[in-house]
């Protein structure tokens, strides 16, 4: 005989302790972040002043909007976050370019081969991140790989400056991410009904038509679910612009860093932060509708 | 011969271009030179002098013990909210869990730290714990963030499940418990691995969120590393890269061979 109570209480166990973690490990860290970002910065430790505070039977609640002015009024503020979002869109599109085709010829390859593909573009992301930043920096360097083989082929007489630039942010990011960009699209186009490509050229479309017409079209899930996986993560992205970027490569994720780590205004870090979170509300409610989606149509 | 499609093309250019960093990296840790970029032969000795860095050598220590709790609690952790997200009809609290635990997988890293961080801090000012942030904070902080990956790769194991399997099991009198001890994790086995190595890998490799959650007392693996790599290219740090590349592969390889032979011996089985 089971016993409903016994049954009942499972199901609330497995409900319970995912949910209670995460509320106090995701939901509420959040909140205090929230919190935070309306509170005045002070020597001291922690740095900042209570929000709250309960003297004299009188609740106090100060909110202090200095820092989200602040944040208006320094231009530096909102050009790092200009400048973020666009290094994240140049970077997504850039991985768009390169991935599209990459997991267009994974899903048309032979079923055996197309594991080992996957396999090969996914070894690179379960290695070291960092390690594979800090590859980037010899290669671009100076002395580095590229411009001693340009000035040995004397193609340049000088080495061309790509370390510590924009141009090498873009490519650290895009190097980093394209695996995140190939996954959702090959499950996308791997699933894709190849009649309507041939029906399409049979009735004499060409293949660039065809691609813009029955291909782009019908694999718009993956090419959304991979934008959002790249450009997402690379708008709050600090360790590429710290070690390839260069003093004017300005992206949110660093002055996020430093207004915590080394000015020590946690406030600001974190008015910053709610701002950062704000911009890509968007993007991330994008995304989640596309993974619920997706999951209701596996089932 | 066969024509080379633009999609093959691309395909081979870009697997070169995720792949001949790491070749570069790895050969210039046999360099010889203190340069890291001029050759000057064929020498091991930077392994050598790894071997006997105290202060690398406790790191990797660090991160392996990390790494190995907040893998263990992310698999725990990530297969409930899998089974309450597969399983569980649909409901208020099943649609926020499944928002929360997807959520760290876009969020941006150092609003995640911050955020835990701030948690702890606060925390310790009220209750006194914890008082300070360690290996503690780190693991819980993986945890929550490697919950998301086993979450997603278990829950896509769950769905493609045969549930008359398990209905079978109860109606034999099983208990919900152990049929699910005895039919279900074994056959979910292989994405219960899967989502372990996954998160151990993502936890090995965190820099951000272990700047932001661990203490003095914790330094990882990858913190040693920044710091190290902010100063510039060292021949060193190739050297580590070469063994933590090569580690990685091999473990990669061996868990997709195991995960492949697994596979074929239950369709074996079924025939």
């Amino acid at each position: 005989m089971k016993n409903p109570l016994k049954i009942i209480k499972g199901r609330y166990l497995t409900m319970g302790v995912p949910y209670l973690w995460l509320l106090m490990f995701f939901a509420l860290p959040f909140a205090i972040v929230l919190k935070l970002s309306f509170s005045t910065a002070a020597i001291a430790i922690p740095p900042y002043e209570a929000t709250f505070s309960y003297i004299d039977e009188l609740l106090n609640i100060s909110l202090n909007m200095g820092n989200y002015l602040l944040l208006l009024q320094d231009s530096m503020y909102y050009m790092a976050y200009l400048s973020s979002l666009k290094m994240a869109l140049i970077s997504t599109i850039g991985c768009l370019i390169l991935g599209f085709p990459m997991a267009y010829a994974i899903a048309r390859a032979p079923a055996r081969l197309q594991t080992v593909f996957l396999l090969l573009v996914m070894l690179p992301s379960w290695t070291s991140f960092l390690i594979r930043i800090y590859a980037w920096m010899g290669i671009l360097s100076n002395n580095g790989l590229i411009n001693n083989t340009l000035m040995w082929l004397g193609l340049t007489s000088e080495p061309i400056q790509m370390l510590n630039t924009n141009f090498a942010v873009y490519i650290g990011i895009i190097y980093a991410y394209l695996p995140f960009m190939i996954l959702p699209l090959y499950a996308t186009l791997v699933k894709l009904d190849l009649s309507l490509i041939e029906a399409a050229s049979d009735l004499g479309s060409s293949s660039f038509n065809t691609f813009w017409k029955i291909t782009l079209p019908l694999s718009m899930g993956g090419v959304i679910a991979g934008s959002m996986l790249v450009f997402i993560p690379a708008v709050g992205e600090f360790v590429i612009p710290e070690l390839l970027g260069g003093p004017d490569t300005l992206m949110i994720g660093k002055v996020l860093w430093q207004e915590f780590f080394n000015n020590r205004d946690w406030p600001v870090a974190s008015s910053l932060a709610i701002v950062m979170l704000a911009l890509l509300i968007i993007p991330i409610t994008l995304f989640h509708r596309y993974q619920s989606r997706g999951m209701e149509n596996d089932v | 011969m066969k024509k080379l499609s633009f999609s093959k093309v691309m395909l081979w250019f870009g697997l070169l271009f995720l792949y001949v960093p790491m070749f570069i990296l790895i050969i210039y840790s046999f360099n010889e030179s203190k340069l890291v970029t001029v050759w000057g032969g064929f020498s091991p000795k930077w392994y050598g002098e790894l071997l006997q860095d105290d202060q690398i050598l406790g790191a990797v220590w660090t991160s392996l013990r990390i790494a190995f709790y907040s893998a263990s609690m992310a698999v725990i952790i990530g297969t409930m909210a899998a089974f309450v997200m597969t399983r569980f009809r649909r409901s208020w609290a099943k649609l926020t869990l499944s928002n929360m635990i997807t959520a760290p997988l876009v969020m941006p890293e150092v609003i995640t730290g911050l955020s835990l961080l701030l948690l702890f801090v606060e925390m310790s000012e009220i209750f006194g714990w914890p008082a300070e942030r360690g290996m503690l904070t780190v693991w819980i902080a993986h945890s929550t963030f490697c919950a998301a990956y086993v979450a997603v790769v278990v829950s896509s194991r769950l769905r493609e499940l045969d549930l008359s399997i398990e209905e079978a099991a109860m109606d034999l009198g099983a208990t919900r418990l152990k049929t699910f001890f005895l039919i279900t994790v074994p056959m979910i086995s292989p994405a219960l691995i899967a989502g372990w190595f996954l998160s151990f890998s993502l936890s090995l490799d965190d820099l951000v969120i272990a700047s932001f959650a661990s203490g003095p007392g914790a330094t990882t693996l990858p913190m040693v590393v920044f710091s190290s790599v902010r100063l510039g290219v060292s021949p060193k740090i190739n050297a580590l890269a070469t063994i933590i590349i090569l580690s990685v592969s091999l473990l990669a390889f061996l868990s997709w061979y195991l995960a492949r032979r697994s596979e074929r011996k239950a369709k074996e089985a079924m025939e």
